[in-house]
């Protein structure tokens, strides 16, 4: 019975371990995301708490503290309350599995890109739980078009992932990551090239991330399914949202960007040295990129019409994830490598971004 | 009391009492979400079993998606259930009768063939042992036809109920969205050189 207690005082710990890191993360996205979109828009963003406003995101988050938490007339209370928990819940919990480096995992179990794929698919409860709860039009809309869009692109991204397992040969994280080692060109951005990039725009649609934001819509229904939350209700939905885009990014990162290995492992002349060893670095930074990319994304694109975002999800993405899948079978049955068909790929894809920009300008002469 | 039978008899509880509320709960809202709760109760007593796979397809499946849906439809109609239980006597003697049957099934299997000391002991299985991996093995060898057979009626199901709803109505509006994306400034815009307009001219 102690040992018992021991271990589980052990796996508290080691979950604490990758949460406090992750809620710094977060604090520090928002943090960043306000700069660099202000540095994109030609402005300074937050710079007034502390040096340069590195204490911005911690005032936010004692002014969120102090405040009071409104509760709107004849609102479910208890399903108003419990909605923002619902929303974090999944997304705390979805990091239990996944790995950070060589043998830095909380839970290695086998069948993990599921359980991910499981815990990513419940966090639209809390949205539609609170924006039923809420007892507001405005909040019911932005549940309804949130509930919309994430069955829509959940479809594409399923679809994307089995195209990743298929091409490792199993579901657990780990064994994807060790399944591409041996240089850039046997991650699997390359032979599964447009999954890639369906399964990451499929993970903004997720997230409910600009460009595809139209459950909180400012523009159309002010502020969408979390109109009526305040203070740390409104804040846990906000820790939530960030925990997801930093899981996004870090799935991608492990999935088609060989996770924590060395983009220069198997170049000869760095062979040995300490560039191509595999290390947490690699993967921190891979995630970062991803990250910034959902900012970046943002300050550029303007928010996708309605009827664009579900002809997208299900006319566009379906079809080309179902197409990627026969042509990975195909070449797993005829024995084929990867590393072929990568090439193969990001060749056709450069020659026809080359072509349409050569027809464009002759267009435009 | 080992550890595992605590959880168990957790579990069980919950799923025992939210599959209650599901049909006794007033809100039709409430349902749903109780019926979430059984969902993830079941999927827990799975895990203790060691069927890791199906526990995490179930929650992803029938509570990632199914549910969601029905929730979708179930919070944009307005549900008077006053007006639901008027028939309550009228339709009792044929509940009750189905009721009786079903229990009068249940039992049937559970004394049979279920039964604690008939069936073997659950075998535990190393940590390496894939569940996924092993259920995959069955699916797609010894049971791919009957597999298949599932995948064509679903589709056909799928298709059946797209025929029966969508309706050509000629009056409706669409946009054609490659058209829209393939138009350049030029098409649409054309830049006009005058003089300004004094006041008084």
């Amino acid at each position: 019975m102690m040992e018992m207690f021991i271990d589980l005082l052990f796996i508290l710990l080691k979950a604490f371990a990758i949460i406090i890191p992750l809620m710094l993360g977060v604090a520090y996205l928002t943090y960043a995301e306000r700069k660099l979109i202000g540095y994109m828009q030609i402005r300074v963003g937050p710079n007034r708490v502390g040096p340069k406003g590195w204490l911005q995101p911690i005032a936010d988050a004692l002014k969120l503290l102090m405040k009071e938490i409104v509760i709107p007339t004849n609102a479910n209370k208890f399903l108003f309350i419990i909605a923002p928990m619902l929303s974090i819940g999944p997304s705390l919990a979805a990091w239990a599995v996944v790995p950070f480096s060589e043998g830095l995992v909380l839970s290695n179990i086998d069948a993990s890109l599921l359980y991910i794929l499981a815990m990513t698919s419940l966090g639209v409860y809390g949205v539609i739980v609170a924006g039923w709860a809420s007892n507001s039009k405005y909040a019911f809309l932005g549940a309804m078009r949130s509930a919309a869009q994430i069955v829509a692109y959940e479809i594409a991204m399923g679809f994307a992932l089995v195209g990743v397992l298929m091409a490792a040969h199993s579901i657990n994280l780990y064994e994807i990551v060790m399944q591409q080692s041996g240089g850039i060109w046997h991650w699997y951005w390359m032979p599964l090239f447009p999954l890639f990039l369906v399964y990451f725009i499929s993970g903004v649609a997720e997230t409910n991330r600009a460009p595809f934001d139209v459950a909180e819509g400012e523009s159309e229904i002010v502020a969408g399914f979390h109109v009526e939350y305040s203070g740390m209700t409104f804040a846990v939905f906000f820790l939530a949202e960030y925990a997801n885009i930093i899981l996004i990014a870090v799935l991608t990162a492990l999935m088609f960007m060989g996770g924590w290995l060395s983009p220069f492992q198997g170049i000869p002349g760095l062979e040995s040295t300490f560039l191509a060893a595999p290390s947490i670095i690699w993967f921190l930074a891979k995630s970062a990129f991803f990250a910034f990319l959902f900012l970046w994304f943002r300050a550029t694109f303007p928010r996708y019409r309605y009827d664009q975002i579900m002809r997208l999800g299900w006319k566009v993405f379906i079809p080309i994830t179902i197409i990627w899948i026969l042509v990975l079978g195909a070449v797993i049955a005829a024995k084929a490598s990867y590393v072929t068909l990568g090439l193969c790929t990001v060749g056709i894809a450069g020659a026809y971004m080359l072509f349409n920009k050569l027809q464009t300008a002759s267009r435009s002469s | 009391m080992t550890f595992e039978k605590i959880i168990f008899y957790l579990f069980a509880t919950i799923l025992v009492l939210a599959a209650v509320r599901v049909i006794t709960s007033r809100n039709p809202v409430h349902s749903a979400l109780f019926l979430v709760l059984a969902f993830f109760s079941s999927s827990a007593l799975w895990i203790l079993i060691e069927a890791e796979f199906l526990a995490i397809t179930l929650v992803l499946v029938y509570v990632g998606a199914v549910m969601v849906l029905f929730l979708f439809v179930v919070m944009m109609l307005n549900i008077n259930v006053d007006v639901m239980r008027e028939g309550f006597i009228k339709y009792l003697p044929i509940g009750v009768a189905v009721a009786i049957i079903s229990a009068i099934e249940m039992g049937i299997v559970i004394t049979g063939n279920f039964s604690g000391d008939k069936s073997p002991a659950l075998v535990r299985k190393g940590a390496d042992y894939s569940n996924t991996e092993a259920i995959g093995q069955v699916l797609y060898t010894e049971y791919l036809f009957a597999f298949e057979v599932a995948a064509v009626l679903l589709l056909v199901a799928i298709v059946a109920a797209i025929s029966l709803t969508m309706r050509k109505r000629p009056n409706t509006r669409s946009q054609n969205p490659s058209s829209q994306v393939i138009v350049k400034k030029e098409d649409r815009l054309r830049v006009v050189k005058m003089d300004a307009e004094g006041k008084g001219s």
